[in-house]
């Protein structure tokens, strides 16, 4: 028979049961919008997640200092010294897979301006840092490479120191802050970044010329790291590796010997992070399409009542000619037409439920087309597992017995 | 003359736990084309397991069935639901129409089953049968909405609609009053005589063969009588002569 007739009769059946089709339907489209809904918001905090570090900076490369002496005090990252002004020099000659390079030594002190001060911290970097990181300046100019040559007593103030030292109205832009008694000139204001993913206020800094902060503050020649921006994303963990080896060499170690310092690509914080959420979601996914089964079992269900109460309508439709396999076909189609319809209605409530939520927490909508394909896909697959053995029952009945059927 | 059903020495046997039920004994008749035959017998005579022989619904144990010059004893199932659907129109006695269906989609039920005909031909050729049964103006009524002589002349309309070589009736009047069996003999009368369709009825009333040109008894699944009949009376009379009602009108 042709599919068009097929899809004829099997309307004109389930018009004549609308309720129970309906009901029916309604296990399938609460598992369809229960699937739809928490895919969505698995892949939406997954891209929030994503979102957030990406902001920490342009495929940044993180290189830590590290301890790796093997007896004795263990000391923490942060105060271990082995980063300096060379490795810098040679990372910046032989890398390949980089853009730029800063590194960064910080120094938590107490800005002042006049009666007004503030807890805070400056970090000494270099002109290529803003780039880097992804910061803009909302007022103002980056210190440039001769700042850096003569130590210039400029910095560049994040927005919540600039609104704890500076009164309302006033443009901070030239005037002068003391950060542990050296006045330094501020030259420009950043962007607001707002908290990172771990909560910490990115906007609470001041910059300056590394060179400044190393000599005139904490007296050092260590970095307390280096950040980098590999060429692209999928370059990071070949710039990260390039890195590594630089380093090794500059530090002179030996292939037995371990590193005296850490390199991190912002890609693999992304993809720690990402695998806790993705993980969360396949489990609540996984829930969720076990109500879809329940809702297949609905259909199998349904479908057995009615052969049952059809029987004699199967031998009458054998009687007037209907093959096995017409009668097959018949009830198969009925229980597609049930899964695919309620797998439509899921998937738009589905999809309006998961909008309304992306709104409400400020995600961007997401519109996944495959797993609606998917979720599609997987009605007509429920419609046929579940519709198959009561349309065979069907498709097997004797037209004699099934005419005489009360 | 053409000859529709040939049967020769058709026999049936059922298996009913250890023994063996012989319901056909050897039963050989034809039937040529445009005849009118009522094949009667009381229950238990064979007269089912015949008509479900005739139906291509059951296969003889023994004996060579011809419908239409085809051979129904070595078709498999698919092909006997192809000779049933192009070959025969039955009529049942509890009218099997499809509940909350319209008249009109009841009639065009068994051109579903044949792939040749388009959807525009099915749904012209189901008014046409019901205008043939003069109930054009109920095509888009349901069942329930209908008496039993208009449903049985809706199943009738059914019947016809993939023009049978073979209208097969079973009982059709069974479930009717006097006036509405009159009526679709009437009617059946008017099918065989003006458009020349052959009818089987299958009865247990006389009063019902009567109105048929022949007619076959069946006693204990042999052919017992097959006569034809010199005097067949007219339905239509029979209905003019009976009592007019108030509550009637045709």
């Amino acid at each position: 028979m042709k599919v068009l007739n097929l899809i004829r009769l099997a309307l004109l059946a389930l018009q004549r049961n609308k309720l129970r089709a309906v009901l029916t339907m309604l296990g399938i489209i609460i598992g369809v919008a229960a699937v739809i809904t928490i895919g969505a918001i698995g892949a939406g905090s997954t891209a929030s997640v994503h979102n957030s570090l990406a902001g920490m900076g342009s495929n940044l490369i993180m290189v830590m200092p590290n301890s790796n002496a093997p007896g004795g005090a263990r000391l923490q990252g942060a105060n271990v010294e082995t980063l300096t002004e060379k490795d810098l020099v040679a990372i910046k000659k032989e890398a390949t897979y980089i853009n730029a390079i800063s590194p960064s030594s910080q120094s938590k002190g107490q800005a002042i301006n006049g009666s007004l001060n503030w807890p805070t911290t400056i970090e000494g970097v270099n002109q290529d840092y803003l780039a880097i990181k992804n910061i803009s300046l909302k007022d103002g100019k980056m210190f440039s490479d001769r700042d850096v040559h003569t130590y210039g007593k400029v910095c560049l103030l994040g927005q919540t120191v600039v609104d704890n030292v500076f009164p309302k109205g006033v443009d901070p832009v030239g005037k002068i802050i003391r950060f542990k008694k050296i006045p330094f000139q501020v030259i420009g204001i950043l962007n607001k970044k707002g908290q990172n993913t771990f909560g910490q206020d990115q906007d609470d800094i001041i910059l300056a010329p590394y060179t400044t902060v190393q000599k005139r503050i904490i007296a050092s020649i260590y970095f307390g790291s280096f950040n980098a921006s590999a060429k692209s994303e999928n370059l990071s963990q070949a710039a990260a590796d390039e890195m590594e080896k630089i380093l090794r060499k500059t530090h002179r170690l030996r292939p037995a010997e371990d590193n005296d310092f850490t390199v991190r690509t912002q890609a693999e914080l992304i993809q720690t992070l990402s695998s806790i959420t993705t993980l969360l979601t396949a489990l609540l996914t996984a829930i969720a399409a076990i109500s879809l089964v329940i809702g297949g079992i609905g259909i199998m269900n349904i479908m057995y009542v009615s052969v049952t109460e059809r029987t004699k309508e199967i031998g009458l439709r054998m009687a007037i000619g209907a093959r096995g396999r017409d009668i097959l076909s018949q009830f198969l189609t009925e229980a597609i037409l049930i899964s695919v319809t309620g797998g439509l209605i899921g998937i738009l409530i589905g999809e309006t439920l998961a909008f309304v939520i992306a709104n409400a927490l400020k995600w961007a909508p997401i519109i996944d087309k495959a797993s609606i394909m998917e979720a599609f896909g997987f009605c007509t697959l429920i419609g046929v597992f579940f519709g198959y053995y009561p349309a065979l029952k069907a498709s097997r009945l004797d037209p004699i017995e099934a005419l005489r059927y009360e | 003359m053409k000859k529709i059903l040939e049967l020769h020495d058709i026999k049936r046997e059922f298996q009913m736990g250890s023994e063996i039920v012989r319901a056909l004994k050897g039963v050989s008749f034809d039937v040529f084309a445009g005849e009118f035959v009522t094949i009667m017998g009381s229950s238990g005579s064979g007269k089912t397991t015949l008509l479900n022989t005739l139906g291509c619904l059951d296969k003889p144990t023994n004996g060579n069935y011809l419908l239409d010059g085809v051979s129904v004893r070595e078709r498999s199932r698919d092909e006997l639901a192809k000779l049933r659907n192009e070959k025969i129109g039955f009529v049942f006695q509890a009218y099997n129409l499809l509940p909350r269906t319209t008249a009109l989609e009841n009639v065009e039920l068994p051109l579903f089953y044949n792939p040749t005909v388009t959807a525009a031909e099915r749904r012209e050729r189901a008014a046409a049968a019901l205008q043939a049964v003069k109930l054009g103006d109920r095509m888009h009524h349901l069942p329930n909405e209908m008496s039993g002589g208009q449903q049985q002349r809706v199943a009738i309309a059914r019947a016809l609609v993939n023009e049978p070589v073979m209208i097969l009736a079973d009982e059709a009047t069974g479930n009717l009053d006097t006036r509405t069996s009159y009526e679709i003999m009437a009617l059946m009368q008017d099918l065989n005589q003006s458009q020349g369709k052959t009818i089987v009825f299958v009865t247990h009333e006389p009063d019902i063969a009567a109105f048929s040109s022949r007619t076959i008894t069946l006693r204990d699944g042999r052919v017992v009588k097959d006569q034809i009949n010199q005097q067949v009376r007219s339905a239509k009379e029979m209905l003019a002569a009976l009592p007019q009602t108030e509550d009637y009108h045709v």
